[in-house]
């Protein structure tokens, strides 16, 4: 691969970053910043102009990244309308999928299931969509509100004070276990993790606000390992809980900063990347302090880390998803640079 | 006098024990064709709010494909919201209807008269169009409320005034002379017009007695000119003649959401107990002599070919092949019955 060149510039990135560690921290960057601190830095390439759009056509927020199993590359954006675009695994441009559907209205999050179904979570509809392989509609999750009455004889409905079975308040996520249940995060305006059958039907559900055991403030993002726990990353509460397969609480990951971002790796050793990124606030104070992606072990253990805020390639911005599929080979969308980075890890240092 | 109300305990016990007797209803085994629609790309339906076939039986569909907000000063001016495909009998997609009319914000149902015109009622515009079977417009009744201010209310045009003007609608059905009927849902009433759109009179408020209402969602007329109205939230169909008398009511059927007569000799009456959004309780279909003879039922909520996911809209053109659009699995379903 093209390592050779870019690996120099990131040893000069990694020789900057003690300069920042040294410095003197405002207490909101004390708070911000991931208390692991020392962890071995991963060298990285990002390749250059991964993504090659048509003419005429833009990304908007680099919202929502994954991939399917042939490695094409489906990215949920943010632009005058929501939409959904599919890459092949060089970048190409291949299709536009859900031109002005119902359920798009503001992205949040596409996820690949094992099946190459595609998944799509929309914080403004309400709503999980799930497209087959061919791009059709095959299942929905939560319901898009009614609109607000022209006439004004019947004002939206108040907020439930419980949260639905089958409707969400702007859900962040979704994932699933190996026998195809669905977990959703629920998401801003609810905060917990809904459990349902293949088929949709309801089963559980986790959380209420709060920064308790097994509460949430801010679920934003899910993702579930091969034994079927569940690993919601509570943002507002900078940790991962972790929840077995019934949602009964089992572990707090606290030491990586908040996870805007989780993915678990497939294959017999699983890893663990979650993103501390910098906020959408564009707050070059906060920026100075997050931004990095960490590699775990599932059971918490840290084992590198890679990345900081910033604007070039190579650095990130905002990152909001990330795609793991391969576990040397991350696909990140970033919110404040409008763009997906395809990055090279090098573990092994070499 | 006082002797009067132990009585009224043992009639309400009566009732209570008829339902009870509905859990025995027979069930009726039927099929849904799979993936019927065919649909082009970039053509996705969303909620399948209203669906109706012709005399060539080719499916009409008004979905709920989303809308768009204009601001301007003070106000929104709404535009976009609601779209109405037309596919053949075996789903293939044959043609869009009314692309960018004005009244198309927030489907609710449509309907196919005998000579095929085409009615769409729109609960966001609060109209109900009619389009001749070429697919042009021939007719509007209502009309759409000039913007939504942004601090809530209508900003101008049709309100919330009993007359000729609806307020979200829910339903149009027509009698053997062409008289028209809509189930104007917000006004709690039955509204009835001539042939030619003239208003002819109304009844019904918002209440449990009979001729009240609870969101009206649904009408049908039989070939006797008598009207059905689903009163859902009084989990009951009502029956008035053709002047709006009330007739009786039936009730152990749940929360009609969606009813529908066949034509010919015997017609049948269906209801269905669909659902809510928020559940996936109940779903149930009935089917049932005019008089409320409960024949048999079939189905239940969910997401699978099969299941219902809050049936909006039935078509019973053939009593024995139904068509139902779900607001909750955004789908058509064309049913055989056994």
């Amino acid at each position: 691969m093209r390592t050779g060149r870019i690996s120099t510039f990131a040893v000069a990135l990694l020789c900057a970053l003690p300069a920042f560690a040294q410095a003197n921290l405002t207490p909101a960057q004390l708070k911000a910043r991931a208390k692991a601190q020392d962890v071995p830095e991963i060298p990285f390439d990002s390749v250059p102009n991964f993504l090659k759009m048509p003419p005429n056509l833009f990304l908007g927020e680099g919202i929502g990244v994954a991939t399917n199993s042939k490695g094409h590359v489906f990215v949920y954006t943010r632009s005058q309308l929501t939409r959904l675009f599919e890459f092949d695994q060089k970048g190409n441009f291949v299709r536009e999928i859900g031109e002005g559907l119902y359920g798009f209205a503001f992205a949040h999050a596409v996820r690949v299931d094992p099946q190459d179904n595609i998944w799509c979570v929309d914080e403004g509809s309400n709503m999980v969509i799930k497209f087959n392989p061919e791009g059709r509609v095959v299942m929905v999750l939560g319901r898009r509100p009614e609109p607000s009455d022209a006439t004004g004889t019947a004002p939206p409905a108040s907020p439930a004070t419980q949260p639905g079975k089958y409707t969400f308040d702007r859900p962040t996520d979704v994932a699933w276990d190996a026998s195809g249940n669905i977990f959703v995060s629920d998401g801003y305006g609810n905060s917990r993790v809904v459990k349902y059958d293949k088929n949709g039907k309801f089963i559980a559900q986790v959380g209420t606000k709060g920064a308790g055991q097994g509460q949430l403030n801010l679920p934003h993002t899910i993702a579930v390992d091969a034994k079927g726990n569940v690993y919601a990353g509570d943002r507002s509460n900078a940790r991962i809980e972790v929840f077995d397969n019934d949602l009964v609480f089992k572990a707090i990951y606290d030491k990586t900063g908040a996870p805007w971002a989780v993915c678990i790796t497939p294959g017999p050793h699983q890893y663990l990347y979650t993103s501390n990124s910098n906020p959408d606030s564009n707050s070059s104070e906060m920026n100075a302090v997050t931004g990095e992606i960490y590699k775990m072990e599932l059971d918490g253990t840290i084992l590198g880390k890679f990345g900081s805020a910033g604007k070039q390639v190579g650095k990130f911005s905002t990152v909001h998803e990330i795609d793991c599929r391969n576990p040397n080979e991350l696909l990140v969308s970033e919110i404040t640079a409008w763009r997906v980075q395809k990055i090279v890890l090098h573990p092994s240092g070499k | 006098m006082t002797m009067k109300i132990p009585m009224c305990k043992v009639s309400l016990a009566a009732v209570m024990a008829a339902g009870s007797v509905l859990a025995q209803v027979p069930e009726i085994a039927y099929d849904s064709t799979p993936n019927l629609l065919k649909l082009p790309d970039h053509i996705y339906l969303g909620e399948a709010a209203g669906v109706a076939t012709t005399s060539k039986g080719n499916i009409l569909v008004y979905t709920r494909t989303g809308g768009v907000a204009t601001t301007g000063a003070s106000r929104w001016f709404t535009h976009g919201g609601s779209r109405l495909f037309e596919f053949d009998s075996n789903g293939k997609y044959m043609r869009e209807i009314g692309q960018g009319v004005y009244g198309f914000l927030f489907a609710q149902a449509v309907k196919v008269d005998p000579q095929d015109n085409i009615w769409v009622v729109d609960r966001g515009s609060n109209m109900v169009l009619k389009f001749d079977p070429a697919g042009r417009m021939a007719m509007t009744l209502s009309r759409k409320p000039e913007s939504v201010n942004l601090g809530g209310g209508g900003g101008g045009g049709a309100r919330a005034v009993p007359g000729d003007n609806f307020v979200r609608p829910t339903d149009v059905a027509w009698d053997a002379a062409g008289n028209i009927f809509v189930a104007d849902g917000g006004n709690s009433r039955v509204v009835k017009l001539d042939k030619s759109g003239t208003y002819v009179k109304a009844w019904g408020s918002k209440g449990t007695e009979p001729g009240q209402f609870s969101t009206p969602h649904s009408l049908a007329v039989d070939a006797q000119g008598n009207v059905y109205v689903a009163d859902p939230g009084n989990k009951r169909i009502q029956v008035f003649d053709n002047d709006g008398a009330f007739k009786n009511q039936l009730s152990n059927l749940g929360a009609p959401w969606a009813i529908c007569i066949s034509p010919g000799a015997h017609p049948f009456l269906f209801s269905s107990n669909s659902n809510a959004t928020d559940s996936m309780d109940n779903g149930e279909i009935y089917k049932m002599q005019l008089d409320g003879t409960v024949l048999g039922k079939f189905g239940q909520a969910g997401k699978l070919l099969k299941e219902f996911g809050t049936v909006n809209e039935m078509d019973c053109r053939n009593p024995n092949t139904l068509i139902v659009g779900e607001l909750t699995n955004w789908r058509v379903q064309k049913l055989s019955l056994h």
